[in-house]
């Protein structure tokens, strides 16, 4: 075993170390914005196992969109909610959890027989690949994976419509808004009831100096 | 890629030569190109500090630093060691885990993106494959630290300074993207050796910034923007938010972010000015040169007088957008942050996706002048 061989295998550990337990931290942890900041952390983990693999532009990739732009928004919106409230016990909570259990165990079942029944022999020849991963990545995304690219990307201008959509839902008063401030752009699904006239017991978003 | 002084080749066969087994050697040799990198990275942030005072001293009709050293170069030195000397002060009600670990998680990223930062065709410590791709990886995550930082803080002005910082941050990457890809596109490659050496050859013509003027513009714009510096530094905003994500922090972990600030800034004007100005390319093409000199270009003489000639255009061009940069600083009043975010998405995004088609066009019809 060379040194580059040591290396790896001790990344490999160290790694998976990490991911494990900043995953089991996410979801043990009673404050919401450690399990947040913990999610960075095993995205990371996961961006240096991909490293492992010479998949690098995969693990740049993960790093940039995971870490840079999913994860900040999770904390952004963690960090912007500003609402104390008690936890209260719900009647039937045993339900959920047993759904929950239900769920977690089929998946984790399914992914155990798929690793079992593939055979990865041949697979990792252990060398990196003679081109670059970024142009074996892009021929195959214009040519086999054509179709899960297109869908993935209409999937996402699909969710944007529905951000726009939600996010030009004006809150106001309803007298207010028949009488003077009628907004020019309405849209069609936007809600009649009022939502914030109640006396400051809601807190709209946006408000973090209470 | 032309033979001649290979350092790490003959370093490595000294050491074997001395008795030390093969593995031994390449393991000595690895940490060196990172160190003198980081030393270099460290040593910028002193002269880019010294340069700030300086300039901004000029600027406003002033000396500026005189008594530390000739000139005052050594007050970015005096400057540091009183951070270093200062007492280290976590709030009562703060939360000290993620206090200390906010600061860290916004230099590292910084440091680390040096790795494909060239000063010569051989003078980097990685060319990876993925290149610039990393700088913009990397940059993304800087922002968490930002936010960690506001919220451990326990203060108002703490939070929104992150806050802003990290939509800030979200906002001005995409355009970012957009500039970086135009010359991807151009280059075939996001190896920063490979932009560099699309752009030699015809000397100062050669270089990107005829090219795609629009993009340089655009890249300045959102690079400072990233940086945080003067026109967009909304997370720091004084007369808002007292020093925003900063206002806790004293001493050193004051001084990781003010070291993070200008190795950005550093790292930002060394990757326009290899994004743009033909990295470590002379104005003049060398080849030419030495062909009029009547050397070979395999000579060792000639090769070190390359190299260091390179080391030197790289820094200096990064040196002047630097000044740029600190010019900007006293000249442009700062945005609002919805001026800050309408320019970012309604202005920057679509010029960065215009220029983008643009690029492709040209790239299409002028194949010889556009990489085709």
């Amino acid at each position: 075993m060379n040194l580059a061989e040591g290396v790896q295998i001790v990344s490999f550990g160290l790694l998976s170390l990490m991911v494990l337990g900043a995953a089991l931290g996410v979801v043990l942890l009673q404050n919401i914005v450690y399990s947040a900041f913990l999610l960075g952390g095993v995205l990371i983990s996961i961006a240096g196992l991909y490293l492992l693999l010479n998949a690098d532009f995969v693990a740049a990739a993960q790093v940039l969109i995971y870490v840079g732009a999913v994860n900040i928004l999770i904390l952004f919106a963690v960090m912007l909610v500003n609402k104390q409230e008690d936890f209260a016990s719900l009647p039937r909570s045993w339900v959920r959890q047993g759904a929950t259990a239900l769920v977690c165990t089929g998946l984790f079942a399914l992914l155990s027989t798929m690793i079992l029944q593939t055979s990865w022999l041949g697979l990792n020849s252990g060398a990196a690949p003679e081109t670059s991963t970024t142009i074996l990545i892009g021929e195959h995304l214009f040519s086999d994976f054509l179709l899960p690219f297109e869908l993935a990307s209409v999937l996402l201008l699909m969710a944007l419509i529905g951000a726009v959509v939600l996010a030009r839902r004006e809150f106001l008063p309803e007298e207010i808004v028949s009488s003077e401030r009628q907004p020019v752009l309405t849209l069609p699904e936007r809600p009649r009831q009022p939502m914030v006239v109640s006396s400051g017991t809601s807190s709209t978003p946006g408000s973090t100096s209470e | 890629m032309n033979p001649g002084i290979d350092l790490q080749e003959s370093f490595i066969e000294t050491l074997i030569d001395l008795g030390l087994p093969v593995g031994a050697a390449k393991a000595i040799w690895m940490p060196l190109p990172m160190t003198v990198i980081i030393i270099g990275a460290t040593l910028g942030v002193l002269v880019s500090v010294w340069l700030e005072r300086k300039i901004s001293a000029a600027v406003q009709q002033r000396i500026g630093p005189e008594y530390a050293g000739p000139l005052g170069v050594l007050q970015a030195v005096a400057d540091g060691l009183k951070l270093v000397f200062k007492e280290d002060i976590v709030p009562a009600k703060a939360d000290p885990w993620l206090f200390t670990i906010g600061p860290v998680i916004v230099v590292l990223p910084a440091f680390l993106s040096y790795l494909i930062v060239p000063f010569g065709q051989n003078l980097l410590i990685s060319n990876v494959g993925i290149g610039i791709f990393l700088w913009i990886a990397l940059s993304s995550v800087a922002p968490i630290g930002l936010l960690m930082a506001g919220y451990a803080s326990n203060n108002k002005y703490s939070l929104l300074g992150g806050l802003r910082a990290a939509a800030q941050s979200i906002s001005y990457e995409i355009p970012l993207a957009l500039a970086v890809l135009a010359i991807v596109m151009m280059s075939n490659s996001l190896s920063t050796i490979d932009i560099v050496e699309q752009q030699s050859g015809y000397g100062i013509l050669g270089w990107n910034v005829w090219r795609q003027p629009i993009g340089l513009v655009l890249f300045w714009i959102c690079a400072l923007a990233e940086c945080e510096r003067l026109p967009f530094d909304l997370p720091e905003a004084e007369e808002e938010l007292v020093a925003g994500y900063q206002t806790e922090y004293s001493g050193m972990r004051f001084g990781l972010f003010y070291v993070a600030s200008y190795v950005n800034l550093v790292l930002s004007s060394v990757l326009a000015a290899v994004l743009y100005f033909g990295g470590w390319d002379f104005p003049i093409p060398l080849d030419l040169v030495s062909s009029w000199l009547g050397v070979s270009e395999t000579n060792p003489t000639f090769q070190v007088v390359t190299a260091s000639l390179g080391i030197t255009a790289t820094l200096l061009k990064a040196y002047f957008f630097v000044f740029v940069a600190i010019l900007l600083r006293w000249t442009l009043p700062r945005v609002r942050i919805d001026q800050l975010l309408d320019l970012g998405w309604k202005f920057l995004l679509p010029v960065g996706l215009v220029n983008l088609l643009l690029t492709a066009g040209l790239k299409l019809a002028f194949p010889f002048a556009f990489g085709g």
